[in-house]
């Protein structure tokens, strides 16, 4: 059932794209991705996606970016109470993407311009982060959590510190390589390559990636998700069985 | 090898997962605690978050002690009736401790009472130990007399009397219930057993004889940590079954070690290392609250 839920996300999240690909007129422009679905199972340690494509002019820039699930990201500050360090001040940023990476033919500030990269969100410094709810923090504090948030998000992994390179394998055939860790967010996965020519976004197409978790990490979660009851009980008869069964093995040893 | 836990949704080795279950499970063994106060702590180091640790541990918790209560039941060390009032006020204090908990992490602040929980208690029983051990150390060649079996004080004048045969009692069923409710909140919000805590006062303020005192507590922890894995589980979705397991197979080996190095050292010396090793916990969850973090801002719960 959960993995149904994940497919209709999927889907979903695939349908705008398909529409976005086709008024941005993509015939000069295909790309694909190497796996549609990575599998997180047992051995999981993370994992990477190879985004290749080709490109009808070669002198033009190519630009792709990935993009985790979109979540509600909260963001604490501490601050010294009575001598010790306190969680006090919370924000929530809404929409985050939980994982971003870019990677493109040049370094971004010499292929667009500011306006441009922020338009698009090229680079994780143009990553949109809205606040959910009311702040009556000045724009400076919002300013110092955003900036948290992403130090923090590449401090984990998660945001790319560097931007990858595109390399061109062939004379019209781009490929870039995306590796993501261990703890990245299970869901759709939102990859953008974007064309440029002068400065300017002349084609887009997207493509995507399902992480999912598969096997017996999928069934462990979805249990213990949707039937918690059960799963607690199950979980009480797995323990004392093994507590039973090391005091039998090693009463006779 | 790396395991990928399914619900702790993080990679970590399992040889070292193995390794701290074996270790703690020596330690356990040797000093016959439970060995929760350090494993929690220990998971919450490595990375696994800190509600995934406590509900995980609370059912590592249930194997270690329920292999332990049968042995002690065998041997006719438990007061049945007794347990059963501590559980009454232990699951009460579970559930309750439970809530406290979700609550706690809405509001981000979780972390900081697990920590400032383990620091009071670890602190104070910790430093009891130490030195009630080494007064014991050195004064091992005195024989003093110990007096009466156990003095009489108010709790004795509380209402609701109930007669415990096994622990040879006529005392107030509120003081067990209580006491059983106390200790269920530390289970649900520490990740533990609660044996440090039963054991004292099981003596001092119940006045139990000894020999029936740890199959008790063990059948209490027994009960507690089984309700305070399911209520996590129904309540956190925290349980990792695959994280727990792996902690119970060092755990087991571990512990059957450690006995028969605990039975080879001197009660006084081996409460001396216990004492020691709370404090050293104690003394690292006291300096990451004191000391200045590296960076101020940190990333809290994401959600949909």
């Amino acid at each position: 059932m959960g993995r149904h839920r994940l497919l209709v996300w999927f889907l979903a999240a695939a349908l705008p794209a398909f529409l976005l690909a086709g008024n941005l007129r993509a015939n000069g422009l295909a790309a694909d991705v190497s796996d549609r679905l990575i599998a997180i199972t047992a051995a999981f340690v993370g994992g990477k996606v190879v985004v290749f494509g080709s490109v009808d002019q070669a002198k033009d820039d190519i630009v792709i970016t990935m993009q985790g699930p979109r979540q509600t990201q909260t963001v604490q500050r501490k601050a010294r109470i009575a001598g010790i360090w306190i969680n006090r001040d919370r924000v929530h940023f809404e929409d985050v993407p939980s994982f971003f990476a870019i990677a493109s033919t040049r370094p971004l500030n010499e292929l667009a311009s500011e306006s441009v990269r922020h338009q698009f969100g090229l680079g994780v410094d143009h990553i949109a982060l809205n606040l959910s709810d009311r702040f009556d923090y000045s724009l400076d504090e919002k300013e110092a959590f955003a900036a948290a948030l992403i130090r923090n998000k590449q401090k984990a992994g998660l945001y790319t510190k560097t931007s990858g390179k595109v390399t061109f394998p062939g004379p019209k055939l781009f490929r870039t390589t995306f590796s993501f860790p261990a703890n990245v967010t299970p869901g759709h996965y939102q990859i953008e390559v974007l064309r440029l020519k002068g400065g300017q976004v002349i084609d887009a197409q997207q493509s995507g990636v399902l992480i999912s978790k598969i096997g017996m990490e999928a069934e462990v979660f979805d249990f213990a998700n949707q039937r918690s009851a059960l799963y607690g009980m199950i979980a009480i008869v797995i323990a004392v069985a093994a507590g039973w069964l090391a005091g039998v093995v090693f009463r006779r040893a | 090898m790396d395991i990928y836990l399914p619900i702790a949704e993080v990679s970590v080795n399992l040889f070292l997962l193995l390794g701290m279950g074996g270790g703690v499970g020596f330690l356990s063994g040797i000093f016959g605690v439970g060995g929760g106060f350090l494993m929690t702590p220990l998971l919450i180091f490595i990375g696994i978050p800190p509600a995934v640790a406590v509900g995980s541990e609370a059912s590592q918790i249930l194997a270690s002690s329920s292999s332990g209560v049968m042995a002690h039941m065998r041997r006719n060390n438990v007061d049945i009736k007794m347990g059963i009032v501590l559980v009454a006020g232990g699951a009460v204090g579970s559930a309750f401790g439970v809530w406290l908990f979700r609550e706690l992490r809405e509001l981000g602040q979780i972390d900081l009472v697990i920590s400032l929980s383990y620091l009071i208690f670890l602190g104070i029983v910790g430093s009891l130990m130490f030195v009630e051990s080494v007064r014991a150390w050195f004064q091992v060649q005195c024989k003093g007399g110990r007096g009466k079996l156990h003095r009489h004080h108010w709790l004795h004048g509380l209402p609701f009397k109930m007669r415990f045969q096994r622990s040879r009692l006529y005392i107030s069923a509120l003081t067990p219930l209580v006491l059983g409710f106390l200790v269920g909140i530390l289970a649900a919000i520490m990740g533990v057993g609660g044996g440090f805590l039963m054991v004292p006062a099981m003596i001092y303020v119940i006045g139990m004889p000894t020999q029936v005192v740890v199959g008790t507590s063990l059948f209490q922890i027994a009960f507690v940590t089984a309700v305070t894995t399911f209520l996590h589980a129904v309540n956190n979705q925290t349980v990792d079954i695959i994280l727990a397991l792996s902690l119970i197979v060092g755990g087991v080996i571990g512990a059957q070690i450690g006995t028969g190095v605990g039975a080879k050292l001197r009660g006084e010396q081996i409460r001396i290392l216990l004492a020691l090793i709370v404090l050293v916990v104690c003394a690292k969850l006291g300096f990451d609250l004191i000391v200045t973090p590296d960076d101020l801002y940190s990333l809290g719960a994401a959600g949909h």
